[in-house]
């Protein structure tokens, strides 16, 4: 199983759009790295600078309804393309949360309860997050602060995960 | 048990439950344009399978930035345009006969009743308005659309919207889908069907139900859907008439794909449309909707009509009749973006394009452009929309931009204002 996670970035906001996570003035782009440096340009969250805010990160919190809107693909490559594979969200749309998938990577729903209870903890604090794929669980680090948390994937998600994507998957079966 | 419209039609199409409520459907159409296509060409090239399932069954079209207008955009269309013609797409549209997907595909003939449609584009679920299933997809569900003829879902929960009553005057089908979205919210529909039923929706034209279901997605709906009629026979009688031997025997043959009355919905909302102002968006999300009187006044920059939501003939026709006579104001950039070439052409054969370009629009070609930022009346910093467009995300239309979403009247008579203002003070009204 590939890696997942790294430095954690909080986006503490609900409704985050796959206009703000890339503006459509980069779809005209044909290669998926020259989408990284516009990741999240637009995003309207007091505090947030995506200039100093994303690198060195490798995964992200946030609230409900992550990537709704637009279906373009973009915004979870955007993501790939500075190393973020793993989001952990209230809830996502339907669209970019299967397009996560399909590009092998990772999006995780939690209750909003253990997000807000994450988020509030680890805001203001440098946090790695990691998988530990045995027990199934989110291990958040920060210095000598430990979480763990439980979460689950459907059958399908973890095929998906398992092949590297839905072309993979399809391919051999269809 | 009964099943759904949307059950019935998904499960004629399951080839596979690989796990839990997943399914794999067999589609009978895969929809491409330039901005979202590109992308799994080239990966399909890069793996060597530079093939598709079937070319009559994709369709194709170059139409969110035509004409091009930089190296790059011509490249994306380049790319679409070779691969069509390489893989022998019979249904694809470059300039001159291209317009906006979700107007120009159905105008064709290309979406049946019953039928199963995904295309990397969210507002795919205009097409339900045909009591067809149609979702919007990334590029690798759309690759894998292409190359094999199959998609992943989950089996369709439904959310039945009932729309009771009659259409006041002002009121539009925009207006109503404004409604639902707002009270339905962003996230109220997520993996959820919208299978809109009641009189309101079988007094509407094929035209106004595609508007109701286009912005089925805002509520993060994976397909908005409206059961078969006689409305929807006629629309499509030039495309189905040699498979039927009467209007009637299509429509006794397609009402098995109404939902049953025992069908299960994951809830069942009404709204009597006869009480509905005028609506407009505010902020930045579509479920932010006032009353079109609550913003009345606010100053603007732009006025934009056109758009896979409102860019048809009915849209541009209730526009002018606002605009019949008069001139907008001086402090408005007026944009009309007839949405397909049909379109465009009638609307000049009656006399709309007339009525646009003396009130002092501009008429642009069939084009997505501006809706989403991309061409044709981007706005600048600080500025003000009020467009017939769909979403209003903070920069949609252009970084700093604010647009307000609201129907071709309200936008016809905001343009004469020049600040938000409701048609009906232009009712009646003559030069």
């Amino acid at each position: 199983m590939k890696t997942f996670g790294g430095r954690l970035l909080v986006l503490d906001r609900d409704d985050i759009n796959t206009d703000e996570i890339i503006p459509a003035r980069y779809l005209t782009e044909i290669s998926k790295q020259a989408l990284a440096p516009h990741l999240l340009e637009d995003l309207g969250l007091e505090g947030f600078h995506p200039a100093t805010d994303i690198a060195g990160k490798g995964a992200v919190i946030t609230g409900a309804n992550f990537g709704c809107g637009s279906s373009r693909e973009h915004a979870a490559w955007a993501l790939e393309a500075n190393q973020i594979n793993l989001v952990v969200a209230k809830s996502f749309s339907r669209i970019f949360r299967q397009n996560m998938f399909n590009c092998g990577m990772l999006a995780v729903q939690l209750s909003a309860e253990t997000i807000d209870s994450l988020m509030e903890r680890f805001a203001k604090k440098d946090v790695r997050l990691d998988v530990d794929w045995e027990r199934l669980q989110l291990v958040f680090r920060a210095g000598e602060e430990t979480e763990e948390i439980d979460f689950s994937l459907s059958e399908f998600d973890r095929a998906l995960i398992k092949a590297g994507g839905w072309v993979e998957y399809a391919d051999v079966r269809y | 048990m009964g099943k759904t419209i949307a059950e019935k039609i998904f499960d004629a199409h399951v080839v596979d439950n690989p796990a839990g409520d997943v399914h794999v459907i067999r589609l009978d159409k895969v929809f491409c344009h330039e901005i979202t296509t590109p992308m799994a060409i080239r990966d399909l090239v890069d793996r060597g399978k530079d093939r598709v399932f079937d070319p009559g069954k994709i369709k194709a079209v170059i139409d969110h930035v035509s004409p091009a207008k930089d190296s790059q955009t011509a490249e994306q269309g380049k790319i679409l345009r070779d691969w069509a013609r390489r893989n022998q797409i019979s249904g694809f549209f470059d300039i001159g006969r291209n317009g906006v997907c979700h107007a120009l595909f159905p105008e064709q003939g290309f979406v049946r009743l019953g039928d199963t449609i995904i295309m990397g584009d969210s507002h795919t679920c205009t097409h339900g308005a045909f009591g067809a299933f149609a979702a919007g997809v990334g590029t690798t569900d759309l690759e894998v659309g292409i190359l094999k003829g199959v998609c992943a879902l989950s089996y369709p929960a439904t959310i039945r919207y009932h729309l009771t009553g009659k259409l006041p005057r002002g009121v539009y089908a925009k207006d109503v889908i404004l409604a639902v979205v707002a009270d339905l919210g962003v996230n109220g529909a997520t993996n959820r069907v919208i299978e809109f039923t009641g009189a309101a929706v079988e007094d509407m034209s094929m035209a106004e139900r595609m508007t109701l279901c286009n912005m089925a997605v805002e509520a993060g709906g994976t397909c908005g859907i409206c059961y078969p009629d006689a409305t929807t026979v006629d629309f499509l009688w030039e495309f189905i008439h040699p498979d039927f031997s009467s209007r009637e025997a299509a429509l006794e043959y397609f009402s098995r794909l109404v939902s049953d009355s025992d069908a299960v919905y994951d809830k069942t909302l009404e709204m009597d449309v006869s009480d509905l102002a005028p609506l407009i968006t505010y902020d930045y999300k579509p479920d932010c909707v006032v009353p079109v009187s609550h913003l009345a006044g606010r100053p603007i920059d732009q006025v934009y009509i056109g758009s896979c939501t409102n860019g048809r003939l009915a849209d541009l026709r209730e526009a002018a009749r606002v605009l019949e006579g008069k001139t907008i104001s001086d402090s408005v950039r007026g944009i009309v973006s007839p949405a397909t070439p049909a379109v465009y052409r009638e609307a000049l054969a009656e006399g709309v394009i007339g009525i646009f370009m003396d009130a002092g629009f501009c008429v642009t070609n069939p084009t997505c452009g501006a809706c989403l930022g991309m061409s044709n009346g981007v706005l600048a910093e600080g500025e003000v929309c009020v467009s017939t467009t769909n979403r209003n995300f903070n920069g949609r239309m252009g970084k700093g931009g604010m647009v307000h979403l609201a129907s071709p009247a309200t936008a016809a008579a905001s343009a004469l204002a020049g600040c938000i203002e409701d048609s009906d003070l232009y009712e009646g009204q003559t030069a």
